[in-house]
């Protein structure tokens, strides 16, 4: 339906838009990053550079496509953003064609099939991030420990690693550390001697240990998720909702059985649980709009990534999680709506006696 | 939001913000400084019989009139209307149709008046002690001055005067939010004749029969604040004085209500049912002129500001300047301004036509520079949910738009497209720059429409139906009459045939 252009108000505007938006989050987003690929070295950038390209080369040939206007789309960063993110949760030296696949999918299968920008129904990284998963299990989970930019390989050397073979450096392979975890859990393992064996907090919390991009460092993830909310680009409940209820689970189940659970300050520091709940939970397209929504998404995010940790067989459970709450989204959003100025939550007009009595 | 709560932990003193709202740059810097000044009559006025809500008054004068200050020069027709004054002393050049100062720019009848240059007043309305006077006779006067709600909601005055007697009034809320950014011409008011409207305030407290006055201002003109402080007697009734978070839309009369008393006036109700009354700061300046001095509204506070004026400026301005010598007045346009306005940035009206005039409900004349007004292209909703946070009445506008766009309007209405007050905060702070507000107003008059299309068709139906039945009727009617008669021939006949029976031989005498 076209509306006929009579202009009502306003007749200016926030400084908010959509791109500065998705800058804003890029720039939170850079120090953990930044990071990251200083301890992944060279072959990570090269994959860094291959996602984001990848995803930009893929947004402008689906709107081609599609035949929507390229320019406003393609610039608007969600594009970019999408891309940065699959990057955060590959492998930092897989090698180049799962950066261009995790973008394929993304934004091709993530987003431009559902109509692009503001469609989609699931968030298109955690769609790349769990498809990836399963479809390649094997280059999903070769995680290398982290040495820093001047120990790693050289520039020739992360050329090969990411664009070729690299024999010599698949013996470098680790697990995660919530691979790790896992692993020994299941060969019967207490949990006190597991985590005396392992990157202690310290390493998790400040990124020096075996990851993806995006599972390094909680403490930048942290810092700049707590930027986006000071620029009140989101809203504080989404991640408080998501980390409260890990630790609430986590610490209830670590109480009763602390040989058989890991411990809560463990879960918030490890895997993709500080990426999750600053930058993926708080998607606006895919998590629902009202704050008590998304407090309840939070909580089913949080709750989820417990449970399919502790019990699922995949070791790290965010994607998934987010994917099932991505889901319910459109039910939320139905039902968790705010109350209407003059009329009670159901809809009617406020009894007069009623409203009168709250005089102070 | 956190930060509606932090901002009630800042000042604890003001207790209650509104739920939602926004917080644009308020610019009020530019103008707010400026003391109220005159301007030279113009060279021609232009007065719209239509100036507020209701219907248009009847135009008493024709052209070659000459008319002198203050003279009657179009009454007010109907309950809910308003009467005109000539503004100065002049001679009518024509009573035609011109633009009207409204986004349509569709001509409406107006009355074009010359001014001779001598302001020459004619007999100003009898004068009134309020302390002696009959709340009627107050609100009578009130209505003879022409007074609507000068905040831009342009009611007549007079009849919110009379909500006495049909609700239990008990206290007067003058608001003096002026929550619009740059407009700063309560602020002035307030600062300059606060007197005056303390005065006029308690001469609408005795008509409206209440004790209690509240004036509210945002924090952010604590000038104004305490000008009222020093004031705060209006006919012998003390004067409050309450400031309340700088947050917009505080000045929309229910959320103002919300805001000060902490009582939410039902959905549909008036706040009056809650024995509160809110009139603007302005109209109860024009209200004490005019009871005191027998004067009509035929002048009021104009800010002129915006980073496309010369000069911003507070101006006192005659009904019926035409925008051009205002601005002129304020040294002009500095460069091509990208919107020129009435009113505020976000509920006043773009004016295509610099020739149109102000009004009575025009508190701003604004040009806007393409640096202040943020403006980029649409984008698709990307339910970021930062309209569902800032609406001040709970709604979703991202929601309201997709029915509308999908042509539910009754789904529209359902998820609340009526409870909005397109106050604009969706359209303000959207980052994909959807033009919220517009659809929900068309999709407002389009509704509206199809309620009266639905009535008249309901009440066409009655009609035919009644006067099927009408016609029913007389035909029942003249069957029975037909009968009627056919029986009585049938009896004549019978009676004949036996007459005739009983003269045997004879003839039938006929
Ligand atoms: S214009 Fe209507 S929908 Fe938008 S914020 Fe104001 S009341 Fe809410
Ligand atoms: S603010 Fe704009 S983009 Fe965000 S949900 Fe509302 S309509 Fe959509």
């Amino acid at each position: 339906m076209r509306l006929p252009q009579v202009a009502s108000g306003p007749h200016f505007h926030s400084m908010f838009n959509v791109p500065r938006t998705m800058v804003a989050v890029m720039v939170c987003l850079a120090p953990a990053t930044g990071f990251g690929l200083y301890q992944f070295g060279w072959p990570a950038m090269l994959l860094f550079a291959v996602t984001l390209a990848a995803a930009l080369v893929f947004e402008v040939l689906s709107l081609v496509i599609a035949g929507r206007p390229v320019l406003p789309f393609a610039t608007d960063g969600s594009a970019l953003l999408t891309g940065w993110l699959v990057a955060m949760t590959l492998p930092p030296w897989a090698p180049w064609w799962v950066g261009v696949l995790g973008a394929f999918i993304a934004i091709v299968i993530g987003k431009q099939v559902f109509g692009g920008l503001g469609q989609n129904l699931f968030n298109p990284a955690m769609v790349a991030r769990a498809m990836l998963l399963i479809a390649l299990p094997v280059p999903m989970t070769q995680w290398v420990a982290p040495m820093g930019l001047k120990d790693g390989p050289g520039l020739a050397d992360a050329l090969r690693i990411t664009f070729g073979h690299a024999p010599g450096y698949d013996t470098m392979s680790s697990a995660s550390v919530l691979g790790q975890v896992q692993s020994q859990l299941d060969a019967g393992r207490p949990m006190p001697e597991i985590l005396g064996g392992m990157a202690s907090l310290h390493d998790q919390f400040f990124g020096l240990m075996a990851g993806s991009l995006g599972e390094t460092s909680a403490l930048l993830l942290l810092i700049g998720g707590l930027c986006l909310v000071l620029l009140r680009i989101i809203q504080f409940v989404t991640p408080l909702a998501v980390l409260g209820t890990i630790f609430a689970l986590s610490g209830a189940a670590w109480l009763i059985d602390p040989d058989h659970f890991v411990p809560p300050l463990f879960h918030l520091t490890s895997g993709a649980t500080m990426l999750c709940a600053f930058f993926i939970a708080t998607d606006y397209v895919t998590a629902p709009v009202t704050t008590a929504g998304r407090a309840i998404y939070g909580a089913g995010i949080g709750a989820l990534i417990w449970v399919i940790r502790v019990w699922g067989s995949f070791p790290e459970g965010v994607a998934f999680a987010v994917l099932l709450m991505n889901a319910v989204t459109p039910l939320i959003d139905t039902y968790v709506r705010p109350r209407i100025f003059g009329r009670t939550r159901s809809g009617k007009p406020l009894p007069l006696a009623a409203s009168a009595g709250e005089k102070p | 939001m956190i930060r509606f709560s932090l901002s009630a932990l800042k000042s604890p003193g003001t207790l209650f913000s509104i739920r939602g709202g926004v917080h644009p740059e308020t610019r009020k810097f530019l103008s707010a400084g400026a003391a109220i000044e005159a301007m030279p009559l113009p060279a021609l006025i232009r007065v719209p019989l239509q100036q507020h809500i209701g219907a248009p008054a009847a135009p008493l004068v024709k052209q070659g009139d000459t008319v002198l200050k203050g003279q009657l020069i179009g009454r007010a027709r109907g309950p809910v209307s308003a009467n005109l004054h000539a503004p100065t002393s002049g001679k009518v050049i024509a009573v035609g149709h011109f633009p009207a100062p409204h986004p349509s720019g569709l001509p409406v009848a107006t009355i074009t008046l010359r001014p001779d240059g001598e302001d020459r007043w004619g007999p100003r309305l009898p004068r009134l002690r309020p302390e002696d006077a009959a709340p009627e006779e107050i609100a009578a006067r009130v209505a003879e001055a022409g007074i609507v709600g000068m905040g831009g909601a342009t009611f007549p005055a007079a009849v919110k005067l009379n909500l006495r007697g049909k609700y239990p009034l008990h206290t007067l809320i003058l608001n003096a939010a002026e929550c619009e950014p740059y407009l700063t011409c309560d602020d002035r008011l307030l600062r300059e004749h606060a007197e005056e409207v303390a005065d006029g305030a308690g001469i609408m407290a005795r008509a409206l029969g209440v004790a209690r006055i509240i004036v509210v201002v945002e924090s952010n003109k604590p000038e104004a604040a305490s000008a009222m402080r020093r004031h705060n007697l209006g006919m012998g009734h003390p004067i409050e004085v309450k400031v309340v978070p700088t947050q917009y839309p505080m000045g929309s009369e229910k959320h103002l209500v919300k805001a000060v008393t902490g009582q939410e006036t039902p959905a549909r109700a008036l706040t009056a049912e809650l024995g509160i009354v809110v009139h603007n700061a302005a109209t109860a300046h024009a209200v004490h002129v005019a009871v005191r001095y027998g004067e009509p509204l035929i002048s009021r506070v104009v800010t002129v500001s915006g980073r496309g004026i010369a000069r911003p400026a507070n101006v006192r301005a005659l009904i019926g300047t035409p925008v051009a010598d205002l601005i002129a007045h304020c040294g002009g346009l500095s460069g091509e301004p990208e919107k020129l306005l009435l009113g505020g940035p976000m509920m006043g009206q773009p004016v295509a036509n610099l020739r149109v005039p102000i009004v009575k409900g025009t508190n701003g004349v604004l040009a806007l520079s393409p640096s202040e007004t943020h403006r980029s292209a649409a984008m698709p909703c990307i339910r970021c949910g930062t309209c569902v946070q800032a609406c001040p009445c709970g709604l979703t506008p991202f929601e309201l738009n997709a029915r509308i766009q999908a042509d539910d309007l009754e789904g529209a209405a359902e998820v609340g497209l009526l409870d909005c007050v397109s106050c604009g905060c969706c359209s303000f702070i959207c980052p994909s720059n959807i033009a919220l507000v517009q659809g929900f107003n068309f999709a407002k008059g389009r509704l509206a429409e199809k309620q009266a299309r639905k009535h008249q068709q309901e009440e066409t139906k009655r009609l035919a139906a009644a006067r099927s039945a009408r016609e029913a009727a007389i035909a029942e009617a003249k069957r029975a009459a037909m009968a009627k008669r056919k029986a009585e021939m049938a009896a004549k006949k019978t009676r004949e045939a036996a007459e005739a029976a009983t003269q045997p031989g004879g003839e039938v005498v006929k």
